[in-house]
């Protein structure tokens, strides 16, 4: 009956054409297994396309022009200033086109929901574990994306040509003379000339309106079409492991949930951008050279370069004749570099480390890989605080800091914060997992407190759910690495022949596994009351320090620890 | 309902919820619910969570349906909610949802009819009307969305098949020999001659867009060794565009920012020779800035940060500090701008001042040293 409806007029006249029936009944099948964190690369999203509509009608009215006019518009303060037609242009959209003014705002706040939400999308993405095989490529075209979004974002505010951004393109171009050999070169053919000359805002319009849109939308695209390839990660759970998707089809409920999730997405920057006013050029005033005001903050993704340029300390060398500007060159380098290359190593050195080339589908939570986490924590907190010092002065003059002890603690803090941030991320994820294991060896404390025949008070526990439960053991015990040596393997297991494995030779393999070790630390399975390391158990011989009898040094299969069973211990009350 | 709430998280605990049960389910549900209704497994519906055991088979995946006589698909959507009059109270939540939507989508036609801009109130108005009701029209839209899904749609969870990504051996076999055949069939890997020439073909080719790029802008040359400073030419105001005397400075005190006469709107010049002029009381000022260079205490040194080239345009006059406030390099005015805090690695750049016949002040020569941040070809 239904099947007519469907395949009538309209679905009958495109089937007879393209044939569709087969692929799009998959397509409306495709399950989506929801959690709150797969909606961050949602907001990204849906911001790119807000983007695309207001930037589409800014485009309409925008001249991208650095041509000297002498302004006579709406704007009374600036009547009768020179300033570029990029300029005039903006204050026309802000203050003589219907809409425009809300269009300009809803583009800024929508590049800024679209940068913050790339970022919190890929610390979602890291936490999990979402990067590992088979979703190494797709990881990389994110960073690729995150990257190209930072250089949209720049080229994008620098486009009304006023004041503040014109310090962010002084300061561009600053930075790109501080690149040895070639910086002069770079600056001179970007700006056509010495700085600012008369080609760089519509160079940056051409950029910013076509190339840079152009591969991000590629790029997007292709991001898309391998998330839908590969299917959805799933967080764990009753039911879901790595051989199946659990969730709702796309039609009709993924195609519902995420149209409302559009227009939720796009309600909160409209709103923002009526109730919160962002990037009033008119204020600033237009670009000259000579001029900048005080507390000039670049948007927000920009703030930790800004920082990183900040703390630096003032080196440079002078060598043959030729000037090394390591103050400039370094800052704004050097973190971006770390940040980014390391990040798109990570996948790759995981499974190097880890000796783990398996598919990997269902997510880890946070907990359960606590360097991994940890890694991630101090990546933020490098981040963080270069950030902080991006607006230090900001800082300083609120909480009546003098402005440089500000710069003097990030210059220590920078490095100290992240050690912090590492070593108590770690002790927190171990905790946490501490925690799980006694929730799955004890039960929920229900608060009953009962007394026994012989007098003795107890508390009553219930064991946990069991969708709990399947979460609670979602971790699972590390690969172990092939035996790195002869004697090593002995020790252990009678079966191994004792031939090294190739990987793990020489100074190579005992860093990896060194990092092994420090990658893989974790809170045994089994094996006691979550009293942490050293207690050796099992039949592996522990080599060396006990910190690390627990990771797996069994050199047999190292099969997914059993349940921590409830039978042998004797304390547990009411069981 | 559980869309939201099927992630890591542990379900709440407590009752199981109706939903979660076939049992309750509607009567015109069961008829077609093999987990209900016994009926011989077939393509398979889940609601709630599936036994971990059975990861089935539900899309495309291996035979779809047999060869038979079976229908092309079983329901696996129930086609209501479970609760009917839940679902009824939620449509109209839905609509009224809907209508807000539509009567915020006609007030943003109306706002932009009825308000005009062309002055900064009147935009504001505009902004704020426009926004409110565009703000309203999705924010209802998304609402109702929302509450459609989660309340009116019946609560479903399915599991589909993940098949391992890689290809059988097989497809890779065939897929290697199709390759090869091609290959062998090219004569690609025969014939080094043609492989070569056309690796060298496309060589040039390819450095034809690189070599396009070229006339982007010219060289740098000496060009940021200087600036538009001369001997002779006069230091004026920046803004009033005035001609200065030693004399207008009668006491110590702020400071203020000049360009060479006759370059106050050459951006690219203004970029590189904007400085700034303090006066200091007799004796304040101190080496390394050269005296010769000042009149009557009226020193002057070029604007641009030595760090990454912002304006230094920040002067604490109890201090004589001058503060760059991109990056806060701090320079010391009284010596010779010397750097005291920050990135910046040099000092601002004195330049050389003097008094002409008329008792204006001008430059007695350019900078002698390059104004501005570090580069590679600055010795």
């Amino acid at each position: 009956m239904s099947t007519e409806r469907a395949l009538e007029g309209v679905g009958g006249w495109l089937d007879d054409r393209f044939r569709g029936a087969k692929g799009f009944r998959t397509l409306f099948r495709k399950i989506f297994p929801d959690h709150w964190s797969f909606l961050l690369g949602e907001i990204a999203l849906y911001s790119f396309i807000i983007l695309l509509l207001t930037g589409t009608f800014l485009t309409l009215f925008f001249q991208p022009s650095m041509t000297e006019i002498t302004y006579h518009g709406s704007y009374l303060h600036l009547d009768g200033v020179r300033m570029s037609q990029a300029y005039a242009s903006t204050l026309s959209i802000s203050f003589d086109v219907r809409g425009g003014l809300l269009m300009r705002q809803i583009h800024h706040w929508a590049a800024d929901l679209f940068v913050a939400a790339i970022l919190v999308h890929m610390l979602r993405i890291f936490f999990t574990g979402a990067f590992r095989k088979p979703r190494e490529v797709n990881w990389l075209i994110g960073i690729t994306l995150f990257t190209l979004a930072l250089v949209e974002g720049l080229f994008g505010y620098s486009l009304p040509d006023d004041l503040l951004s014109g310090a962010g393109l002084r300061i561009t171009a600053g930075v790109l003379q501080s690149v040895p050999v070639v910086g002069t070169y770079l600056e001179f053919f970007l700006f056509g000339g010495p700085y600012p000359g008369n080609d760089i805002i519509p160079r940056m319009y051409i950029l910013h309106v076509l190339v840079i849109p152009g591969l991000l939308l590629a790029l997007i695209t292709a991001h898309l079409f391998l998330m839908f390839h590969q299917k959805h990660t799933q967080m764990p759970g009753k039911g879901r492991t790595d051989q199946n998707v659990v969730g709702a089809p796309l039609y009709p409920y993924f195609l519902a949930k995420t149209g409302a999730f559009f227009f939720f997405t796009f309600a909160a920057v409209a709103l923002a951008s009526t109730f919160a006013q962002i990037n009033p050029i008119w204020l600033y005033g237009p670009y000259n050279p000579v001029g900048i005001s005080s507390g000039s903050q670049p948007d927000f993704y920009m703030g930790f370069l800004e920082g990183s340029l900040r703390i630096m300390p003032a080196w440079q060398t002078v060598i043959f004749g030729h000037t090394i500007a390591w103050n400039v060159f370094i800052p704004a380098l050097l973190p971006l570099g770390l940040i980014m290359t390391g990040a798109a190593l990570w996948p790759f050195l995981e499974q190097w480390i880890t000796g783990d080339r398996r598919e990997h589908h269902v997510l880890d939570r946070p907990r359960n890989a606590p360097t991994r986490t940890a890694i991630g924590m101090t990546t933020i907190a490098f981040y963080g605080v270069l950030w902080l010092e991006g607006a230090n002065d900001v800082l300083a003059d609120h909480f009546d800091i003098p402005l440089y002890t500000t710069t003097i603690v990030a210059r220590y803090a920078v490095f100290l914060v992240p050690i912090a941030a590492y070593i108590i991320t770690k002790r927190i994820c171990l905790g946490l997992q501490r925690k799980d294991l006694n929730l799955l060896e004890h039960g929920v404390e229900t608060g009953i407190i009962r007394q026994l025949p012989s007098g003795e008070f107890i508390e009553e526990t219930r064991p946990v759910t069991e969708e709990a439960r399947a979460v609670l053991m979602s971790r699972h015990e590390p690969l172990s690495l092939p035996a790195a040596t002869a004697s090593d393997a002995s020790d252990a297991s009678e079966d191994e022949e004792a031939v090294p494995a190739p990987d793990m030779r020489g100074g190579i393999g005992k860093v990896r596994e060194r990092l092994n070790k420090v990658l893989n630390e974790s809170v045994p399975m089994t094996g006691g009351h979550g009293d942490g390391y050293g207690a050796p158990h099992g039949n592996g011989a522990p080599h060396g320090n006990g910190h690390d009898a627990a990771l797996g040094n069994g050199h047999g299969d190292n099969a997914p620890a059993a349940v921590p069973a409830t039978g042998d211990h004797d304390t547990q009350p009411g069981s | 309902m559980s869309e939201f709430n099927a992630g890591g998280l542990p379900r709440e605990e407590g009752p199981p919820r109706p939903d979660d049960r076939p049992a309750e389910l509607p009567d015109g549900l069961m008829a077609d619910d093999p987990a209900v209704s016994d009926a011989p497994a077939g393509p398979h519906r889940v609601i709630g969570t599936p036994p971990p055991a059975e990861a089935r088979t539900m899309l495309g995946l291996g035979d779809p349906g047999g060869p038979g006589a079976e229908p092309a698909v079983q329901r696996e959507l129930p086609a209501d909610p479970p609760d009917l009059d839940r679902a009824k109270r939620a449509e109209r939540v839905v609509a009224a949802c809907f209508i807000v939507s539509m009567l915020a989508g006609i007030g943003f036609i109306v706002a932009y009819l009825a308000f005009q801009v062309h002055s900064v109130t009147a935009a504001l108005h505009s902004n704020l009307a426009l926004g409110t009701a565009m703000g309203i029209t999705f924010l209802a839209l998304g609402v109702g969305a929302t509450i459609w899904v989660r309340q009116l749609m019946p609560d479903v969870e399915l599991t589909e098949a993940r098949k391992p990504l890689a290809s059988a051996a097989a497809d890779r076999q065939a897929f290697a020999e199709t390759f090869n055949e091609g290959a062998d069939a090219s004569q690609f890997a025969k014939r080094p001659l043609v492989r070569r020439t056309l690796i060298a073909a496309t060589l040039p080719a390819v450095l034809a867009p690189v070599l396009l790029l070229r006339d982007l802008g010219p060289l740098p040359r000496k060009s940021l060794d200087f600036t538009v400073w001369r001997k002779g030419l006069r230091l004026i105001a920046y803004g009033s565009n005035r001609p200065l005397r030693p004399e207008d400075f009668d006491s110590p005190g702020g400071m203020i920012t000049v360009v060479p006469e006759g370059f106050q709107d050459d951006f690219d010049a203004l970029a590189k020779a904007a400085v700034i002029i303090i006066k200091f009381a007799p004796g304040e000022l101190q080496a390394p800035t050269v005296l010769n260079w000042t009149v009557n205490g009226i020193v002057a040194y070029s604007k641009i940060c030595t760090h990454v080239g912002c304006p230094a345009a920040l002067y604490e006059q109890t201090t004589h500090h001058i503060l760059c406030p991109c990056h806060q390099s701090t320079f010391d005015a009284p010596r010779g701008a010397a750097v005291i805090f920050g990135p910046a690695t040099r000092p601002l750049p004195q330049l050389p001042i003097t008094t002409n016949a008329q008792g204006y002040l001008v430059a007695q020569s350019d900078f002698n040293e390059p104004v501005g941040p570090s580069y590679w070809e600055r010795s």
